[in-house]
């Protein structure tokens, strides 16, 4: 392990932040880009995540242990988000026989 | 050091066919392509215990769920419809525009020092738990309410309704 964790130490930790935009941006493209409610998720998802791994360069950079903790909540409001979400996914699906967001329009102005 | 930049590209590479794949069980398929990667991100920032939580409540629990719920509501070509090519274009282009404003602004802050593990044992359980179960106490007894709740709620708007019996499903 120690030799493993010797790699990271000549990355700036600008390539790191540059890293996590780009992915937070696909998942923000993604939202814009599907109309399938399910991919939709998994967008959100992307962006979860790009977050969690910028907060955990930020930890090992800072030396400071609280930014994992943050993730470690991060992924544990991600799983409630899911559950709750792919339910109402379910039910719109048995109201509608469709997961197309355009069925959702009445939400809309 | 060029692993990083390897995983790095494999990272944005899955992320980009994560929306850009036609069939949604595809999708899926490379977005736990994506968090594996991430999670070898985890490993190398020397983050055991959250590379093995993403291992375990990612890649396990959620895209589990999701595949699953993907294949009991039964996609065909029918509802699947796309957009316009037009909103296409101008959701990359809004995209692109946030990647843009994001990285000029990072461009700014100017050359950044490298991330050099100062702690070896910071990401080891027995540290985070000391700071879990000290500092984050309150937070981790409400987060335990908070997945009560989310599972209630789950179950709740799931079920299906007895007193309709023209439920399609």
């Amino acid at each position: 392990m120690e030799s493993l964790t010797n790699t990271i130490q000549a990355v700036p930790l600008n390539h790191y932040i540059l890293l996590s935009t780009i992915i937070f941006s696909i998942g923000v493209m993604g939202v814009l880009l599907r109309r399938n409610a399910i991919v939709i998720f998994m967008s959100v998802e992307l962006m979860l995540n790009s977050v969690n791994l910028l907060l955990t360069a930020f930890s090992v950079y800072r030396g400071d242990a609280a930014g994992q903790v943050f993730v470690f909540f991060i992924m544990a409001l991600a799983a409630a988000e899911v559950a709750v979400g792919l339910a109402i996914i379910v039910m719109i699906y048995r109201n509608t026989n469709s997961i197309d967001i355009n069925v959702l329009n009445r939400l809309k102005w | 050091m060029s692993t990083f930049y390897f995983i790095a590209f494999l990272s944005i590479f899955f992320s980009i066919l994560v929306i850009s794949a036609k069939n949604p069980v595809h999708s899926i398929l490379y977005l736990i392509l994506t968090f594996f990667t991430f999670t070898i991100h985890y490993i190398l920032l020397n983050a055991q215990f959250l590379a093995i939580v993403n291992f375990i409540v990612y890649m396990g629990a959620i895209l589990v769920l999701f595949l699953y719920t993907l294949m009991l509501i039964n996609l065909n070509k029918e509802s699947e419809p796309v957009k316009p090519f037009m909103v296409k274009i101008a959701a990359v282009f809004g995209g692109g525009v946030l990647a843009v404003a994001l990285v000029s602004s990072l461009k700014l802050i100017g050359a950044s020092e490298p991330v050099v593990l100062k702690d070896p044992g910071l990401g080891l359980v027995k540290n985070l738990g000391k700071v879990l179960f000290n500092e984050f106490l309150l937070p981790f007894e409400v987060s335990s309410v908070l997945l009560l709740s989310a599972m209630v709620g789950a179950v709740l708007l799931a079920t299906k309704d007895p007193k309709e019996p023209k439920a399609t499903i």
